[in-house]
């Protein structure tokens, strides 16, 4: 990964505390300066799936961390419904747990290309800040349906509501810039409701911008978190029946086991880092479990209308911008 | 309408001592904020506190002997600003990286 190798701050993990290296000054008489931050600061992207984006940041202030990791969650925008206008709700399912889980639906709309509603937009907003979708679902009995059926979708028409039965209604001049798999739900099959022959819905939900800290149906990320590098050092040979006990205690894959029954650390990486060594007094001693204090391990996971590392770097803005803003109000004064 | 207000009653300690209160900020860029201006050896104290939890305010206090709080604050900002700067280079560097080595293998592969 790195070239050149450094010397990792540890952070010790002993069975009741967590020790310090006696060597390791920490961040006490830490001066900050540009130029040592720039030499310091390393990123290595490890993962980027459909699973979400995994990347080391090494070498950065915990406050720094918190704020990226903090700013994902509740400051990065997003399209989410924040309106239902309910004409008919004949289900058994009330209009506000209905409206509340046509909110949290995610929509694939790119936040970056439409404005926050002001407080003096009309009701109705306009083509740049609002999206508009209609539902409208009637559940029916199917004619053809025998008496000895008994699956429901043999029986009803139109028994489940879909997120794919939401229909875009465009807005002014948005149809020619948008088409409907830009706007519409990312997932065409979150069940809304269940209806029976004679229940109907019929609603119109307005789409707008906002941010996490508003209401978490804004979040851009299902989750974003980060933990320590964890480090595992074996001080003495673990061999036999021992060796699998002590591989026992670790995540899957962390300890290996060579042909000597002998153990090794194979990838301390993915280690939960549980301490359940210290539970055995035969393998008390045999390990020293550590974590590099500046070693962020960052996993982003889109809920899927921006890509994870867009996510990160438009985090990385906002925390820019908010800078940005105070600076030219003090030169300002 | 600005965001930044200074809180009274620091008038006869000089220039060096300042409570400035942001509006709609919180510990995201209190902490931030907090972790680069204390590490200047000219400040003597930085801190932040947010008094209430349902007001969106952040008083964030800076005192030094011998600069004034205005200009450490900006100093401290620039800071940040230049910070986010450099981690977007480097980050979109080696996602550009990650990108073109993944692209490559994927070729290689079929």
């Amino acid at each position: 990964m790195s070239s050149t190798k450094r010397k990792e701050p540890l952070l010790y993990m002993e069975e009741h505390r967590v020790k310090e290296d006696p060597q390791d000054y920490g961040l006490a008489d830490d001066v900050f300066n540009m130029e040592v931050f720039k030499k310091k600061l390393q990123v290595a992207i490890i993962r980027n799936d459909e699973d979400g984006l995994e990347f080391d940041m090494i070498g950065v202030y915990p406050a720094i961390a918190n704020a990226f990791r903090r700013l994902m969650l509740s400051e990065v925008p997003s399209m989410a419904i924040e309106k239902v206008y309910i004409y008919n709700n004949t289900s058994i399912i009330q209009d506000e747990v209905l409206a509340h889980r046509m909110g949290l639906l995610p929509l694939k709309a790119d936040p970056r290309l439409f404005a926050y509603r002001t407080e003096e937009s009309s009701e109705a907003g306009t083509e740049q800040d609002t999206l508009e979708y209609e539902l409208k679902v009637k559940c029916t009995r199917r004619k053809d349906a025998s008496k000895d059926q008994s699956n429901f979708d043999d029986i009803y028409k139109n028994h489940k509501v879909y997120s794919g039965h939401l229909k875009w209604l465009p807005k002014g001049k948005q149809a020619q810039i948008y088409s409907e798999s830009m706007v519409n739900c990312i997932h065409e099959d979150i069940l809304i409701a269940q209806l029976r022959p004679g229940h109907e819905l019929d609603l119109r939900l307005v789409a707008v911008k906002g941010l996490g800290k508003d209401h978490a149906k804004f979040s851009p990320v299902a989750t974003a978190y980060y933990r320590l590098l964890p480090q595992i050092k074996l001080n003495r040979e673990v061999t036999g029946k021992d060796a699998y006990l002590l591989q026992s205690c670790f995540s899957p894959g962390v300890i290996g086991i060579d042909e000597n029954e002998c153990a090794y650390v194979k990838d301390a990486r993915y280690d939960s880092c549980s301490r359940n060594v210290y539970r055995y007094p035969q393998l008390e001693d045999s390990v020293t479990l550590g974590r590099v204090r500046d070693h962020y391990i960052f996993t982003v996971e889109s809920v899927g209308s921006l890509k994870p590392d867009v996510i990160f770097l438009e985090a990385v803005k906002v925390l820019k911008k908010k800078c940005r803003a105070f600076i030219d109000e003090i030169e300002a004064e | 309408m600005g965001a930044l207000a200074e809180l009274a009653g620091d008038e006869k300690n000089g220039e060096g001592s300042r409570t400035f209160v942001f509006l709609n900020e919180g510990h995201t860029l209190g902490n931030a904020l907090k972790t680069i201006i204390a590490r200047y050896p000219e400040v003597d104290f930085c801190g932040y506190t947010i008094p209430h939890p349902t007001e969106q305010k952040l008083h964030f206090r800076i005192q030094s002997r011998r600069d004034r709080a205005v200009d450490l604050l900006k100093r401290g900002l620039e800071d940040l600003e230049a910070l986010c700067d450099h981690t977007m280079e480097v980050f979109g560097k080696e996602m550009n990286n990650f990108n073109a080595a993944n692209s490559r293998s994927v070729q290689e592969n079929t």
